[in-house]
């Protein structure tokens, strides 16, 4: 107990980084009445409890991912159960471009994230720009694609077919809000406190913008595919 | 992502009033905020339910006091079955979301689990105070919902919003029931009395309440993967833990379906939309797309709400009752000073429970014309919940066999748990059965079956936890004496109340109907529903001894030790109150298992889960380490 607040003072002063043991679902545990209680992969073998911890981040981003997907996957479950009239609705050239650029948007963070991963912090930060715009353009082309569909006589209000062109879009886009603030928090981030040794806590953080902007992506090419090819 | 990162485990001890108590980081004092909102709720709720018992066992009785306060509700003290109905609907969603979600999950959830892992707080204390703010506000407009259409001036407070946001049309609150089915929910003034501008708030507040319960599932997650302490290995965690994950997991994956299609109906009643509506119907004497007030509509399914609503809607029943299953099997150990029988065996069958409760929400729809063959499937997974819940009720008996059991009144309330889900839950097999259901469906046998196993179970489930930790989070034991008047009463009094209704319904008495004097064949069942009122009059009463009981015991209670209740797990480790950090700054390090009561060979009957093997001499035989 003594060693183990001894290690805790010095940790709590300590300003170096702090290796992490992996996260898997737990390290063994020595047998019944083990000597060492071991570490459970979690928390760290030293017991310091103010350590940047990245797997915190990805288990919170994986979770929040869980959830978004479930809301769309109930809407898709409305949009595929609804009956859809007679109306045919040809599908807004736009939303071939905004698929087309999200998927772009995608790759060019990938490229951030390398970037990050070699040092290169000017590319890193040229990349995050570069998805940051293709972000605002995919929200451009979809408000240009709302116009085109009234311009079609498709409204909001009406049959569900119709009305699910809007409301996937704007949930969609509202979802995609989010990744561009959190795009913009990296960038701010890139800024600031580029002396203090961070550069896990960019890692962690680009990896875990990353992944929720692949899944906006991901999620609207599903819903592309659904409202193109189920009509 | 906005949180302050690596610093959020620093944030001191507030000093100022308002950070301490009303705007904390702390999960323990949000948690006590949960339950006070629980407290709050079950209050308004309860005593919904006693105005509806005086409705059904003496109708057409003049109550003055009711036209006082609802006017157009009771006019001449006389309830009208729209009040009445509305007061169906608010009693279950205010039950359902703002007690039962709240209290078992938010409240000793929040306050327990990092303590019980060995974290100093929760994952994300930011996020942890916004989801308790984001609750209160759809409880607050959950009462506006009531409100909104009784008074003329109130009932303007939100017509910037749209014609459709206007109350003050002086009808009652939102009468659509807790489910809120389409199509009449989602048609706006045109539907009737009820369904105007608070069926709008009704549907906002559960939405709020959707965002607030993610916010607090996503902690509990990360919370708990992320933050146990050395030495707390998953299987060393203690059945609270694994059920407040679950219930996490649960509300995570359910409530986004919920939100969904909460904002589909919204804008079904606001935007002109049709997801809910069909095509041609006829309500109130209006065809749809006749006349302004009715817009036409077409293309949408009702069935599709009920398909999202009882997607969240069973799994919400394991919200509700799997934090009691935890405490209920912490407890039994506790007090049967023996350790829990099957460990692995209720971890995984918790883990059953809410997987399979993902699977089963058609066994709410038997009548709404699905597929035989949907309903068979449906029936078989549903009956198939029984057998981990077997698993339970058997383990439970098992811990309590052949123990010297010590009868505290949180021992007698946890035994209240057992008895409870049985009961209730033998009317589930009977109910999941679509053949069966069918008959039943719309009659006071379902009343009967969710009001034991998903209401007073969970409820019972709840009261042990308070009278157990309470010596925790206050350092004054809940007074005892009080504590086992309490419970004799409610546990006779909810049998008194419930196993009526199965009877009833078995009868044929409709559920949801104000007044039955017009049947004849139910008019030998009237001793019945009176003798179902004077027990519920009986119990609500009691209450009222619980709540003095809390808040004298608060002040005045026999004080307690760090360690009153000779119990094994973390939060028993630590001062009593729990100091701000928890541990004050060192977190304790795990050795063993939960529940070592009885270590053959160890000085005492009990072995806590932080004391290290050097501290415990003969300590070799440990039951339950297959680590």
């Amino acid at each position: 107990m003594l060693r183990y607040q001894a290690v805790m003072a010095t940790m709590v002063t300590s300003t170096k980084t702090v290796t992490k043991k992996g996260a898997g679902s737990g390290a063994k545990f020595p047998g019944p009445n083990g000597k060492k209680p071991g570490g459970n992969g979690w928390h760290g073998d030293d017991g310091s409890k103010r350590k940047f911890s990245p797997a915190r981040y990805r288990i919170t981003m994986w979770v929040v991912l869980a959830a978004i997907i479930m809301m769309f996957a109930a809407l898709s479950g409305v949009y595929i159960m609804s009956t859809h009239g007679e109306q045919r609705i040809a599908m807004p050239h736009m939303f071939f471009a905004s698929t087309g650029i999200i998927i772009i948007s995608s790759w060019t963070l990938t490229r951030a994230k390398r970037s990050l991963q070699f040092e290169q912090s000017r590319r890193y930060v040229s990349w995050l720009l570069v998805t940051l715009v293709l972000g605002l353009a995919f929200l451009t082309s979809q408000l240009i694609g709302w116009r085109e569909l009234k311009d079609a006589g498709v409204y909001f209000a009406g049959q569900p077919h119709s009305s699910f062109f809007y409301f996937f879009t704007a949930v969609h886009g509202a979802h995609l809000i989010g990744g561009i603030i959190l795009l913009v928090f990296l960038l701010v981030r890139s800024k600031t406190n580029i002396l203090k040794p961070e550069t896990e806590k960019r890692n962690t953080w680009t990896a875990v913008v990353a992944l929720y902007w692949h899944a906006m992506g991901a999620i609207w090419v599903w819903l592309f595919l659904l409202l193109l090819l189920l009509k | 992502m906005s949180e302050t990162h690596e610093g959020v485990h620093r944030h001191p001890a507030p000093t100022g009033f308002i950070r301490k108590y009303i705007f904390s980081l702390d999960h323990k004092v949000i948690g006590i905020q949960y339950i006070i909102l629980a407290l709050a709720a079950v209050l308004v709720g309860m005593i919904m339910s006693l105005l509806m018992r005086l409705q059904l066992s003496w109708p057409g009785t003049n109550w003055p006091i009711l036209e006082t306060f609802f006017p157009t509700g009771a006019p001449g003290g006389l309830m009208t079955p729209e009040f009445y109905l509305s007061l169906v609907t608010m009693h279950g969603t205010i039950m359902v979301f703002f007690v039962l979600t709240t209290a078992p999950q938010g409240g000793f959830g929040n306050y327990f689990l990092p303590i019980q892992i060995g974290a100093e707080d929760m994952a994300f204390p930011v996020l942890n105070m916004m989801s308790f703010w984001v609750t209160f506000l759809g409880f607050l407009v959950i009462l506006f919902a009531i409100v909104v259409e009784g008074n003329q001036s109130i009932g303007q407070w939100f017509a910037a919003l749209g014609p459709s946001f206007v109350g003050g049309s002086g009808t009652v609150g939102p009468i659509g029931g807790w489910t809120g089915y389409a199509p009449l929910s989602a048609l706006g003034k045109v539907a009737g009395p009820g369904q105007g501008a608070g069926m709008n708030f009704w549907v906002i507040s559960i939405a709020i309440f959707c965002v607030g319960s993610l916010l607090g599932a996503l902690n509990f997650i990360t919370t708990l993967l992320n933050m146990r302490t050395k030495g707390m290995s998953l299987m060393r965690m203690p059945l609270t833990c694994w059920a407040w994950f679950t219930t996490a997991v649960l509300a995570l994956l359910s409530f986004p379906v919920l939100l969904g299609g909460g904002i589909l109906l919204l804008l079904d009643r606001i935007a002109g939309t049709s997801f809910f509506i069909p095509g041609g119907l006829y309500v109130s004497g209006l065809l749809s797309g006749s006349n302004p007030n009715f817009p036409l509509h077409t293309g949408g399914s009702p069935i599709l709400w009920q398909h999202l609503f009882w997607f969240f809607g069973h799994p919400e029943v394991y919200i509700a009752i799997l934090p009691g299953m935890g405490a209920t099997s912490h407890i039994l150990s506790t007090f049967a000073r023996k350790p829990i029988f099957g460990y692995r065996a209720m971890v995984f069958a918790i883990f059953a429970i809410g997987l399979l409760g993902f699977f089963v929400w058609g066994h709410h729809m038997f009548i709404s014309g699905m597929s035989p063959y949907s309903a068979v499937a449906f029936s078989i997974l549903t009956l198939s919940i029984g057998v981990p819940s077997a698993v339970k009720t058997f383990n439970w008996l098992g811990t309590l066999w052949g123990a010297r059991i010590r009868f505290t009144t949180a021992m007698l309330f946890a035994l209240g748990f057992v008895s409870l889900f049985v009961a209730g839950g033998i009317s589930g097999l009977i109910l999941g059965q679509s053949s069966l259901d069918l008959a039943m469906h719309d009659t006071y046998i379902v009343t009967g079956h969710f009001h034991l196993v998903m209401g007073v179970a969970s409820i019972f489930g709840m009261f042990a936890a308070l009278y157990f930790w309470f010596p925790k989070m206050f350092g004054r034991f809940l007074g005892e004496g009080l504590g086992k008047f309490h419970f004799w009463i409610t546990f006779i009094g909810v049998y008194c109340i419930f196993m009526p209704m199965h009877i009833m319904g078995i009868a044929g008495m409709p559920r949801r109907y104000s007044q039955f004097t017009e049947y004849e064949f139910l008019k030998g069942l009237h001793p019945l529903v009176v003798f179902v009122s004077v027990a519920a009059i009986i119990t609500i009463a009691t209450q009222f001894v619980f709540y003095f009981n809390v808040i004298w015991s608060i002040f005045k209670g026999k004080k307690a030790g760090d360690n009153p209740w000779e119990a094994t797990t973390l939060e028993w480790n630590t001062t009593t109150p729990p100091p701000h950090d928890n541990f004050a700054g060192i977190l304790p390090t795990v050795y063993r298992g939960p529940y070592e009561f009885a270590v053959p060979g160890a000085p005492k009957d009990f072995i806590m889960q932080a004391e290290a093997d050097a501290e415990v001499p003969g300590g070799n035989g440990h039951n339950g380490h297959k680590h």
